[in-house]
């Protein structure tokens, strides 16, 4: 179902963890529809991003995209980490499956979430960079185990 | 382990080595149509007699009462649709369950938007029935009772004996999808009041593509497949003789082994289920501790996803299934962990193990290693859970 590289990132996840301190940290997706993906940044203060770390809930292609990204962000100005689209994710993954392309979108907007945090807690105005839609559930039902 | 671990029965199994050697001479030897006149053929007609014979007398049913199908599906489909339609002088209304097999849910909403009335009963917690809604429900229009034997995900075992009573003192026919039930339980579909039923071979180590539906003496039904006299007029088509010699076989060899084969995989589960459940925190058995089928087992595992989990159960060779969104392409996960209460992101990250007599206490115990190495991988990256542990460190 998923190519090599798919494979590859999800089994062996580059960047995964938590920071202190983050520059910034976004959050997206909802955990009723099965994929959640927390992103944080360190920016130096010569706007580029020295570290970057992920968490992801959900299936391999939405681990193996996040991981991806987080690749793909690294070493990147703020503004280049903008022009990075879910499609440059998934060709660098040589291709989802098409019921999966929905999961690539949420790397994209993960990034700029915590880009968005970035910039509001900087007072910054990154062009180009829209507010992000919140909607992860904080926790709806607690099911007792 | 080198060699692959099979723990989804309740998918398909692998047919049995006796099965394929009784299917064989139908192919190239015996391969003459039961329908054609002269002696060669009349041979595949006596088989097939004799195999419909020992497929009635597994569920105490009449010869002339089994109809072989392509499958449990067919079967399903021909069982309401059929009914709906020779009924529908007396009414237009159908019962079934949240929690049926998606070839009766979406059977029965294919009779929905062509005018029919269909009650979906509620599932309790363990997943089970709701039994007085089902007699609430019945109306003077209600033509047909559909609820399954045991349920394919969670392996509940329904009460049906009291469906058959209450079809029966209410006058509505009975019908149930028994592909898992088949041959895993006990079934006399005389004792327990059942009009129709369905089941599959592939469930229970015969070959794909073939079952059958069991239709009462004296209940009115139409053809559904139509062409040739083939089934007593009832289902067109020439039989699939290799196929039902096979699935008649594959019958014999487990109602003659239905004990033992209870018994061990009831050993092999219950080590399953409980070093599981006692190993891997967070983690809810789903479905009935108890009344449910000797093989199958269903865990939620909380702040993870279950594709991912199949996937690196994969990589170590663990064959299983999950209720996961993400496995179907769909967005909604499994409708039947929904059915039982379950929040979504509980559904997402379920896990089915449903084993056979054939599997191993050593692939049990690697299964359960595995499955405790995964889950705290998929843990130690998921958000949620470093928000559940970041609040409970705050208490």
């Amino acid at each position: 179902m998923y190519s090599e590289k798919v494979m590859d990132h999800f089994s062996n996840p580059r960047n995964v963890g938590e920071m202190e301190n983050p520059s910034g940290v976004g959050t997206v997706g909802n955990a009723k529809c099965g994929d959640i993906m927390r992103i944080y940044l360190d920016i130096d203060e010569n706007s580029v991003i020295q570290d970057i770390k992920f968490k992801t809930f959900g299936c391999g292609a939405a681990v193996a995209t996040s991981s991806m990204a987080t690749e793909l962000v690294k070493g990147k100005t703020v503004n280049e980490a903008l022009k990075i689209t879910n499609r440059s994710v998934m060709e660098a993954l040589d291709g989802l499956p098409p019921v999966k392309i929905h999961c690539s979108l949420l790397a994209e907007e993960a990034i700029h979430a915590a880009l968005w945090d970035y910039a509001t807690k900087n007072n910054l105005v990154i062009e180009g960079l829209k507010k992000p839609k919140s909607d992860v559930h904080e926790e709806e039902e607690e099911l007792v185990y | 382990m080198e060699n692959k671990i099979y723990l989804d029965n309740a998918a398909t199994t692998k047919v049995r080595p006796e099965v394929v050697e009784t299917m064989l001479p139908y192919f190239t030897e015996q391969y003459g149509n039961p329908s054609s006149v002269y002696e060669f053929a009349s041979q595949s007609k006596i088989a097939v007699d004799e195999a419909r014979e020992a497929i009635a007398k597994s569920i105490n049913a009449d010869k002339p009462d089994i109809y072989f199908t392509s499958g449990g599906t067919e079967a399903d489909n021909w069982a309401i649709v059929a009914t709906a339609e020779a009924y529908k002088d007396k009414g237009n209304h159908i019962i079934t369950s949240k929690f049926e097999h998606h070839a009766v849910l979406h059977t029965c909403e294919y009779l929905e938007r062509r005018g029919y009335e269909v009650t979906y009963i509620d599932v309790n917690e363990n997943g089970i029935i709701d039994l007085d809604q089902l007699k609430n429900e019945i109306r003077p229009t209600t033509i047909l009772i559909t609820i399954m034997f045991a349920n394919n995900e969670i392996g509940t075992i329904q009460p049906i004996k009291e469906i058959g009573q209450i079809a029966k003192d209410n006058n509505v026919l009975f019908h149930t999808d028994a592909v898992q039930a088949y041959t895993h339980l006990d079934i006399d579909v005389k004792d327990l009041n059942i009009d129709m039923l369905s089941a599959s071979a592939h469930k229970l180590k015969g070959p794909k593509g073939i079952g059958f539906l069991y239709i009462r003496k004296g209940i009115k039904n139409r053809s559904f497949i139509h062409g040739g006299a083939q089934e007593r007029r009832r289902r067109a088509g020439t039989e699939n003789v290799p196929s039902i010699m096979g699935f008649a076989k594959a019958v014999e060899i487990n109602m003659a082994t239905i004990k033992e084969r209870t018994e061990k995989e009831l050993e092999l589960r219950n080590i399953l289920m409980k070093r599981v459940l006692s190993e891997v925190p967070f983690t809810r058995l789903n479905g009935d501790k108890n009344r449910r089928l000797s093989n199958n087992l269903n865990f939620s595992f909380q702040f993870i996803e279950g594709e991912s989990l199949l996937i690196m159960l994969d990589m170590k060779n663990i064959c299983a299934s999950s209720g996961s969104a993400c496995t179907s392409g769909a967005l909604d996960p499994s409708h039947v962990l929904l059915s039982i209460g379950l929040p979504h992101e509980i559904a997402h990250g379920s896990l089915r193990l449903t084993l056979c007599e054939e599997n191993t206490e050593e692939e049990i115990n690697y299964t359960v290693d595995m499955i405790k190495e995964i889950v705290q991988k998929l843990r130690d990256m998921s958000p949620l859970y470093e928000d559940f542990i970041k609040k409970q460190n705050r208490r």
